[in-house]
């Protein structure tokens, strides 16, 4: 997957995003890149990472997404991340990785209801 | 182990590509022997997490995906080997929570903990084996 390739959509006051591919080495830089980019150019309020798409998460991913969050948060940014499907999150606890401090939510409604608008 | 070998294929992981290519050959193989849902995901994983503990760990090596047959169950038994440093102090490194990379060092006891059968042969400046295997269930 090329850089800036990632639809980032904009939903009211809130960013939405859809992982589909694998977010391996370069790929996860240039998705945090281009996310924070979005989060400055938009001043959006909240950021939704859609992980239905994924079917499996390894610990490398796991670490991807909190950590993305963090880089949101560090921005004033909150991210809800939606959509783990039932047999990550068995994968993820059994595993040990319970992704604390991650918010997350079943799916993009219920995310973007998290998500208080900012105005 | 005198598991029936259904099938079997070898390959090199030496690049974050073949993680990946290791990872998605894991899943076709469970899903064709019949593991359900969440067992595929489990041994998907731990093929992740191991390959990329051969790539980074192990300087690189190489991998065996094999449908396998035991007692009329079926499934899907991986191996990874590196000739690189071995891991020293192997009982720390199967704890959880301890790496030399500075991560979680969730990889290797998070594996164990999603396979039924999870073996490890290393040995310091010689390098690391590690086979797992997930069964099928009726
Ligand atoms: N193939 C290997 N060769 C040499 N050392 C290894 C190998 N696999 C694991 N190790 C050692 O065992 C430690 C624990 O491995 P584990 O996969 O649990 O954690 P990690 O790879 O450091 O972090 P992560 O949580 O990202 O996987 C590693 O830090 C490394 O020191
Ligand atoms: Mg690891």
């Amino acid at each position: 997957m090329a850089r800036g390739s990632i639809p980032i959509l904009r939903v009211g006051d809130n960013l939405l995003v859809t992982v589909q591919t694998d977010l391996h080495d370069a790929v996860a830089e240039a998705f945090q890149e281009d996310l924070l980019a979005a989060i400055e150019k938009t001043g959006a309020a909240g950021l939704l990472i859609d992980v239905t798409g994924l079917d499996i998460v390894d610990s490398y991913v796991a670490r991807v997404l909190a950590d993305t969050a963090k880089m949101a948060r560090l921005m004033g940014t909150d991210t809800v991340i939606v959509g783990i499907r039932p047999e990550v999150a068995a994968t993820l606890v059994r595993m040990g990785y319970t992704m604390s401090g991650v918010r997350t939510a079943l799916n993009v409604d219920d995310g973007l209801a998290m998500l208080p608008a900012r105005r | 182990m005198s598991d029936q070998v259904l099938s079997r294929d070898d390959l090199p992981v030496t690049t974050e590509g073949d993680v990946v290519t290791v990872r998605r050959r894991a899943q076709a193989v469970a899903q064709a022997r019949g593991l359900g849902t969440f067992a595929v995901a489990a041994v998907t994983t731990a093929a992740s997490e191991l390959a990329r503990n051969t790539l980074t760990h192990g300087r690189g090596g190489d991998a065996s995906v094999e449908a396998v047959a035991r007692d009329g169950r079926q499934g899907v038994r991986l191996t990874f080997r590196d000739q690189g440093p071995g891991i020293a102090d192997l009982s720390r490194a199967l704890a959880g929570g301890f790496s030399t990379a500075r991560s979680l060092g969730l990889g290797l006891s998070g594996s164990r903990r999603l396979v039924d059968e999870f073996d490890i042969d290393t040995t310091p400046g010689k390098g690391t084996v590690v086979t797992v295997i997930k069964w099928a269930r009726f």
